[in-house]
């Protein structure tokens, strides 16, 4: 007898795979024959959350062109444990040009393409968050305003960390870095300062905008996918957890990207021309304090002295989160 | 490579770099030891079978669950699912529903109409089992299976042991017990029933090479109690298997039993049955510490069945009996407060226990008892070589299941005994822990609870008290299992690796860590959502 005609799947129904499942309704990660866009080799450290984002997101883009797809990579760590010379780990068009111009060539490929009339193969813009909200912010802003048929996805590790952890436009407030050090009165990132991408992003009414994180990985898929069936400029922004930035366990990467959200101080949500479509509800909510207590980056808010005053600060930036993104349906917001 | 800087760069060529190098700790794929497996008296493999039914691989289910009991029907519904108990994914919502899978395999297994081949080897050896109850009727099932030649040898009329003669057919119909048996019937065993053995020195010498005593403990425990000539007082176990043997014993309108274990609990249950308007349960201590499994106390109360907890029956009369009232003293013990009570009863049923019956030892007493029980080694044998023994009359705990676990344990001994070898148990005490799990992976579903007939309609007759599940809901439940500690191959390992340093064999075939690339992150062992997989140093 075979599952087909059951209509519920249950053990491990969260897990990649699932042997209750058909094939096809399988996570791509979960097939044997995946494309690993990036392949065994690379020089990401131990646990890395950028190399699993980008397997994760690239594989899916491959199954959705039929495996056409170029890549413009901004420099970071991704370029770098990617290809150390004379090395490369991937097995896509892939290139890489400069720390602030990745949007910009890949607006320039994907206007090479068309003049080809090449229109099937796709073009991929991807950096991390100091490439894509800083040194790059002002290509990708134009490439937004264009629609330029480029999908840009930044992998979100928080800070500089290619160059030891310097703070970014996306480091979250109160973390350490090497720039905002845990000395002070307020230790650690202001408050107050920073951008959101995806909201930026949001108000040039770009056809789709999405954020994920590599704690659910059959979201990310979706999402890219989906993001494939658009034309003109989409950006996918994924957390992607940093052990050596963030002073993690390795073994904890998808743990903490996972606490992130259930704390709903990282949103998961999607967006078309500038407005949010869905979230994705929180299932177990969790205080902040789990996910921050994990992470050394945020250790100076619980020893010598705990700051409460800080951790509330967070606490209040989650639920905000909660309500303006409704991942908790039906429910007030408050723990 | 001859390659100019900043150019093209060739696909794959960081294969080259293995970056297994940097490992301390690689990560292993293992077995580990589900709480629920560790609970089973009888050893069955429960997430083994679970896993086999969860994609409606019926047949292979039940197969492998009769590897360890052939008797899932009947477990189903008598056993007291102590794998249950400690299921881990309690701690999660509820309980998997193990027992009623089980009952659902045993019941589809008979529909089926599958049988058990008889061995393909004959092994020469002859073994005889005194005692046709689960102890024996398991070890018979399971030296056959081995191949030897089996004799059961029975007082009564038909095999079963307790579980015809004590166990009501409400709660186990007869069709499920004569099915499971027929098939070790089927399987080549021998039975002869209506045969009490006397002495068992002189089955010995029949040509047995072996014996397997299982008779349980078949005399009731008695207690003095002051009675007039009049009045009526029977014996629980002895009013059951009258039932069984369809003799109608005299009860009378209102009934009293006393004793507060399984067999009270039935019996009072029967005499409702069988139309007393009134059963009223007298116990000495605290329904707490009564050694009754707890759903049957709820259920002998839903009957209508009354209990007066902490009293003792001081006398007995024709048409009443005297109850005093106990009180609990400072270390918990039931003592007599001096406070008495009449209740009104045509007769009282004694369920005090019962005691094992050493007389067809005969005189030759070479084997050795000890507290009204019979002392095994940890081969199951007695102190008498060749004589092995099991179920209710070693010391141990009185259940069905722990008599067919017995009946497996003795069986491997006495198999190895005969061919002058060891049996050697594979230990794994790598006991799974609810924390060690990654539930996150797992939904929340909660247990199917088994429908019940409505308590005061099944009172009436002895049709079938609880119900079994449908397919859809067994396997529903069947799904519910976490896996503990064995692979189910959710491909998480396979998927979350930021190294791609698994490799996926192929549906049966889990998983192999390829060591040319594996940092050692721990990525993997962490998400495994059973606690499949373990960090171990390396090098
Ligand atoms: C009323 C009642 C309800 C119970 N309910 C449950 C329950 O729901 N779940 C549960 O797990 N357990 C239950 N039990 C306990 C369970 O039935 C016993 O623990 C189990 O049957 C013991 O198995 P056994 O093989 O050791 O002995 P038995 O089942 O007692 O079988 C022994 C057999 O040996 C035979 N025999 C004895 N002496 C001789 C002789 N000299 N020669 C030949 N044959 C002989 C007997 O006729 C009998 O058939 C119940 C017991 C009773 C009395
Ligand atoms: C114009 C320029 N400035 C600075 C650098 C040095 N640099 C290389 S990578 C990097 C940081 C990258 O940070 P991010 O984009 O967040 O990627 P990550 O390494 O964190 O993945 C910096 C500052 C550079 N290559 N070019
Ligand atoms: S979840 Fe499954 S394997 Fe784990 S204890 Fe329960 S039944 Fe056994
Ligand atoms: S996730 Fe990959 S690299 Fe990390 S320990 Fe497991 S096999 Fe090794
Ligand atoms: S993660 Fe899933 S597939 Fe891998 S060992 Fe654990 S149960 Fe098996
Ligand atoms: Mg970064």
């Amino acid at each position: 007898m075979s599952a087909a005609p059951i209509k519920f799947y249950q053990v491990g129904s969260f897990a990649i795979g699932n042997r209750l499942l058909s094939p096809e309704d399988r996570s791509i990660q979960s097939d044997p024959e995946r494309t690993n866009a990036l392949t065994s080799g690379h020089r990401a450290c131990q646990g890395c959350g950028e190399a699993l984002g980008a397997r994760y997101a690239l594989d899916a883009a491959m199954r959705a062109t039929d495996d056409k797809i170029i890549a413009v990579n901004a420099t970071g760590c991704l370029e770098v444990f990617s290809t150390p010379y004379p090395e490369s780990s991937w097995r896509i068009a892939w290139l890489h040009s400069l720390f602030g111009n990745a949007p910009a060539v890949a607006t320039g490929v994907a206007a090479a393409l068309k003049a080809q009339g090449k229109s099937d193969i796709r073009v991929i813009g991807q950096g991390g968050d100091g490439a894509t909200v800083d040194i790059g912010f002002g290509a990708l802003s134009g490439m937004f305003e264009r629609n330029d048929d480029v999908l840009y996805i930044c992998y979100d590790n928080e800070a500089y960390m290619n160059t030891g952890v310097q703070r970014s436009g996306a480091t979250p407030p109160a973390a350490r870095t090497a720039t905002t050090q845990a000395v002070g009165e307020n230790p650690g990132n202001v408050f107050g300062q920073g951008k959101n991408l995806p909201r930026i992003a949001m108000a040039h009414e770009i056809p789709y905008v999405a954020t994920a994180t590599v704690a659910d990985l059959r979201d990310l898929e979706a999402k890219v996918i989906k993001a494939m069936s658009f034309r003109g400029a989409r950006y996918i922004h994924v957390l992607v957890p940093c052990p050596l930035g963030w002073g993690s366990e390795s073994c904890d990467t998808i743990k903490i990207a996972r606490l992130a959200t259930q704390s709903g101080l990282f949103p998961v949500f999607e967006a078309e021309s500038g407005e949010v479509t869905s979230s994705t509800p929180i299932r177990h909510r969790v205080k902040v304090e789990e996910y921050l207590k994990l992470q050394i980056r945020y250790s100076h808010l619980f020893s010598p002295n705990r700051r409460d005053d800080v951790i509330d600060l967070l606490q209040a930036t989650a639920d905000k989160n909660i309500s303006r993104y409704n991942l908790i349906p039906d429910e007030s917001g408050s723990i | 490579m001859e390659k100019p800087f900043a150019i093209t760069l060739s696909v794959n060529s960081s294969l080259a770099n293995h970056t297994g190098s940097w490992r301390v700790e690689k990560p292993e794929y293992v077995h580990r030891m589900p709480p629920c497996n560790n609970a089973c008296p009888a050893g069955e493999n429960i997430q083994n079978w679970l896993y086999i039914a969860e994609d409606g691989s019926y047949e292979a289910a039940w197969r492998a669950l009769i590897l360890e009991n052939p008797f899932p029907a009947i477990m189903g519904r008598v056993c007291y699912h102590p794998c249950q108990s400690v299921c881990n994914r309690a701690e999660l919502d509820e309980a998997v529903g193990i027992n009623s899978v089980e009952r659902f395999l045993g019941d589809h297994a008979i529909e089926k109409g599958w049988s058990i081949p008889p061995p393909t080897v004959e092994s020469g050896f002859k073994v005889l089992v005194i005692g046709a109850g689960p102890a024996g009727l398991s070890a018979a099932y399971h030296l056959r299976s081995m191949g030897h030649s089996v004799t059961v040898r029975d007082a009564t009329h038909a095999p079963g042991g307790m579980m015809r003669y004590g166990i009501p057919k409400y709660r186990l119909p007869r069709e499920v017990l004569d099915a499971e048996i027929n098939r070790i019937k089927d399987m080549g065993v021998q039975f002869e029933m209506n045969t009490r053995v006397d002495d068992v020195h002189e089955a010995l010498n029949e040509g047995f090479s072996a014996v397997f005593l299982a008779i349980g403990a078949q005399l009731s425990k008695r207690a003095y109690i002051p009675a007039s000539e009049a009045a009526r007082i029977l014996d629980a176990i002895k009013v059951l298997h009258d039932v069984e043997e369809g003799n109608q014993p005299l009860l009378g309108r209102k009934v009293v039993v006393y004793g507060g274990g399984n067999t009270a609990m039935d019996v009072a249950r029967t005499a409702k049955r069988l139309g007393a308007e009134e059963a009223i349960i007298v116990y000495r201590r605290t329904r707490d510490k009564a050694p009754a499994n707890d759903e049957e106390i709820t259920e002998a109360l839903e009957e209508g069945i009354l209990v007066k907890w902490l009293s003792t029956v001081k006398h007995v009369d024709e048409k009443s009996m005297q109850i005093e009232k106990m009180a609990l003293d400072a270390d918990g013990y039931p003592q007599p407060t001096g406070e008495f009570e009449t209740l009104e009863a045509d007769s009282l049923i004694l369920a005090l226990g019962q005691e094992v019956d050493f007389s067809l030892l005969g005189n030759s007493a070479d084997i050795d008892t000890k507290d009204g029980v019979m002392p095994v080694d940890s081969t199951m044998m007695t102190t008498h070589p060749g004589i092995f023994a099991g179920g209710d009359m070693i010391p141990a705990e009185r259940t069905v299941t722990t008599g067919v676990g017995h009946g497996k344990k003795a069986a491997r001994n006495i198999d190895a005994w005969l061919r002058k070898t060891v049996y050697e148990k594979i230990d794994n005490n790598d006991l799974v822990t609810y924390e060690q799990l990654n539930t996150w992976y797992y939904t929340d579903a909660p247990h199917i609870v088994r429908e019940r007939l409505e308590a005061t309609r099944r009172a009436k007759d002895f049709s079938e008290v609880v119900k079994g599940l449908d397919e859809s809901n067994a396997l529903y439940e069947a799904r519910r299992c976490m896996s503990c500690g064995n692979c189910f191959e959710c491909d998480n390992c396979f998927g979350v690796c930021p190294d791609n340093a698994i490799i996926k064999l192929g549906p049966g075939k889990g998983f192999e860590i390829n060591l040319d690339y594996c940092k050692g992150c721990g990525i993997c062992v962490s998400e495994c959502p059973s606690s499949s997989i373990m960090m171990v140093p390396d090098k």
